[in-house]
């Protein structure tokens, strides 16, 4: 009885303590979304004094504390009205994202179930070197990677074109990493009863292996589609031109400027990645239990 | 037997499919990797691209006596070294709360996860806000007659990222470890139980053996994570951070706007070098912790 009145003492402990630490990783997100919700005035009222030092002529309006406010004192859609349909400066960063980040997703997802495929059936010896030089590349930071990658776009005159970032990122291992080990998994009774139907190696792939791993295939898409819409390093090296460079990287330069509109921006930039989560995310969470252990 | 033979033509021709499947990615794996790092490492062989000397290690040696290079080593190598291993220990540890018996549970496993799926560049600003000079949590401090640093100027300023770090990455760590915890096999833990095991040594004799391949893994992802932390301090601090904030990528992007590629490709071939160093003894300290339990 003592025992299990302490254990359940303990449980609800433990409960504060999650329900606290799990409001705090949900809170930046939240405020980014109800500041976007302001009047540009009430923002720099705000938050101006982070930047009083660089725009001298609207000091007099604020305060010199930066105050963390929650709930918008006018609910108003200005910031929106700004962002989306007064300056075109945003939406075309967003439609660069755009324009990067889902050639790579589609692209590199294609080569990957077509590589994991040619992994996963009749393992030899020789495609087991490639696949642990594949673990080796993938463990490369951008700081490695993007020495190579600049010399090639230089080489084929790529560089401040979008084909600089995309064709490298498209071979990008990772997916193929994740999606082997799922196919692996697939039993070999499964592809035998197709053969015997008389279904031919391309039938296998499209009919068997595709279907079974739905679900790691779409989650894995996901983690890359979020890895490349977050993409700061590759633009910054690969372009100069900054008329091409994504929302991601052009974001650090409205956080200086239009702080106003800086809250909406974000959440619009945030639209496409949460909309998968709240659509995807038993898969992204399976896919993402898949993938542990590094050699299994 | 004539039947035999075209059975193993038709086998052969499967295996020459599995095979011809692989070669897309080959051949772009050599073309924007493989074969231009080999280029890499013979820049970094020579003096300059005109006279193409070789010169040894003269460019590696030069690239220790480099302020800024030494600099962006000591601070990516001190984040890494911090948030690393912080993140595996608090992921495991947040998992294994979230294996007792708590009500909610998967609308947590959501929170955490969900600042994986935000991009950085979205919620830069709430960090500002909370880190600034007259930001939130110097007036928390304040309010408790504490001493307000200035946290995105001061020697302090990797907590910040450190923080950024641990809230991206925990939440997808966390459901590695919460997986792994699952395929512990009850029995084991039963058996212990009975025998009147006490929960520490469970977790040290029973549970972290089990779980030291998932662990390697996310040991591995932390640290190809952590050398992404440049996209944060990028967005907080933009090309030109503090010393403390002064990343190797920061080191990188000068050197590239230099164009100087003899120091580029040193740096690149010694840190390909060090990530590889590393792999292997994060390899073989696996093979010797988690061999029992394989098998």
């Amino acid at each position: 009885m003592n025992i299990r009145r302490r254990r359940k003492i303990a449980d609800s402990l433990v409960f504060v303590f999650i329900a606290l630490a799990a409001v705090l990783f949900l809170f930046p997100t939240v405020l980014t979304l109800a500041n976007s919700f302001m009047t540009s005035g009430e923002i720099s009222a705000n938050y101006g004094a982070m930047f009083s030092n660089m725009t001298e002529a609207k000091k007099v309006f604020i305060s010199e504390n930066v105050n963390l406010k929650f709930i918008p004192d006018k609910v108003t859609f200005a910031q929106y009205k700004a962002v989306l349909i007064q300056n075109s400066d945003y939406l075309m960063k967003f439609w660069n994202s755009v324009l990067l980040t889902v050639p790579i997703t589609v692209f590199q997802m294609a080569v990957a179930i077509l590589t994991s495929y040619g992994f996963a059936r009749y393992p030899n010896k020789f495609k087991g070197i490639i696949f642990f030089a594949y673990i080796i590349l993938m463990i490369m930071p951008y700081q490695v990677t993007l020495v190579p990658n600049f010399l090639v776009a230089d080489k084929f005159g790529l560089l401040d074109k979008r084909s600089a970032i995309i064709l490298p990122a498209i071979f990008s291992p990772f997916s193929i990493f994740l999606l082997t080990k799922v196919m692996k998994r697939i039993p070999v009774s499964y592809v035998e009863a197709a053969k015997l139907d008389g279904a031919g190696e391309f039938r296998v792939l499209t009919k068997i292996y595709i279907p079974l791993c739905k679900g790691a295939i779409v989650s894995i898409a996901m983690l890359v589609f979020i890895d490349y819409w977050n993409m700061v390093e590759q633009p910054l090296v690969l372009m100069k031109e900054t008329s091409l460079h994504p929302l991601s990287v052009f974001l650090s330069q409205i956080n200086t400027g239009d702080i106003g509109l800086a809250f909406a921006v974000g959440t619009v930039y945030m639209i496409p990645t949460v909309l998968m989560f709240l659509y995807g995310e038993e898969d992204l969470i399976e896919g993402i239990a898949y993938s542990g252990g590094i050699k299994g | 037997m004539k039947n035999k033979t075209r059975n193993q033509c038709g086998r052969r021709g499967e295996r020459i499919f599995s095979n011809v499947c692989i070669l897309p990615s080959l051949v772009g794996v050599l073309v924007f990797f493989l074969i231009p790092f080999c280029i890499v490492i013979y820049y970094s062989l020579i003096n300059n691209p005109v006279m193409k000397e070789f010169v040894m290690l003269d460019n590696y040696t030069k690239l220790f006596s480099n302020s800024a290079f030494t600099k962006a080593v000591k601070n990516t190598a001190f984040f890494s070294l911090v948030s690393v291993p912080l993140s595996v220990i608090l992921s495991l540890g947040l998992a294994m709360l979230l294996e007792r018996n708590i009500p909610g549970k998967s609308i947590f496993r959501t929170f955490f996860l969900s600042p994986l799926m935000v991009p950085t560049a979205s919620v830069v600003l709430v960090w500002q806000v909370l880190f600034h000079n007259h930001g939130t949590i110097n007036q928390i401090i304040e309010r408790f007659g504490g001493q307000t640093v200035d946290w995105i100027k001061s020697p302090y300023g990797q907590v910040i990222i450190i923080c950024m770090f641990l809230w991206k990455n925990l939440g997808y760590n966390m459901i590695l470890f919460m997986s792994a915890l699952c395929a512990i096999p009850r029995d084991i833990i039963e058996v212990a139980d009975l025998e009147g095991a006490g929960s520490l040594y469970k977790f040290l004799h029973i549970k972290l053996r089990y779980l030291s391949p998932t662990m390697l893994f996310v040991l591995i992802l932390s640290l190809i994570n952590s050398f992404k932390i440049f996209r944060e301090v990028y967005l907080l601090t933009g090309n030109y951070p503090q010393d403390k904030l002064y990343m190797l990528q920061h080191f990188m992007n000068n050197t590239f706007n230099s164009l100087d590629y003899q120091k580029l490709s040193a740096a690149a071939v010694l840190f390909a070098l060090v990530m590889i160093v590393i792999m292997a003894l994060l390899l073989i300290a696996e093979n010797i912790f988690g061999k029992d339990v394989e098998n």
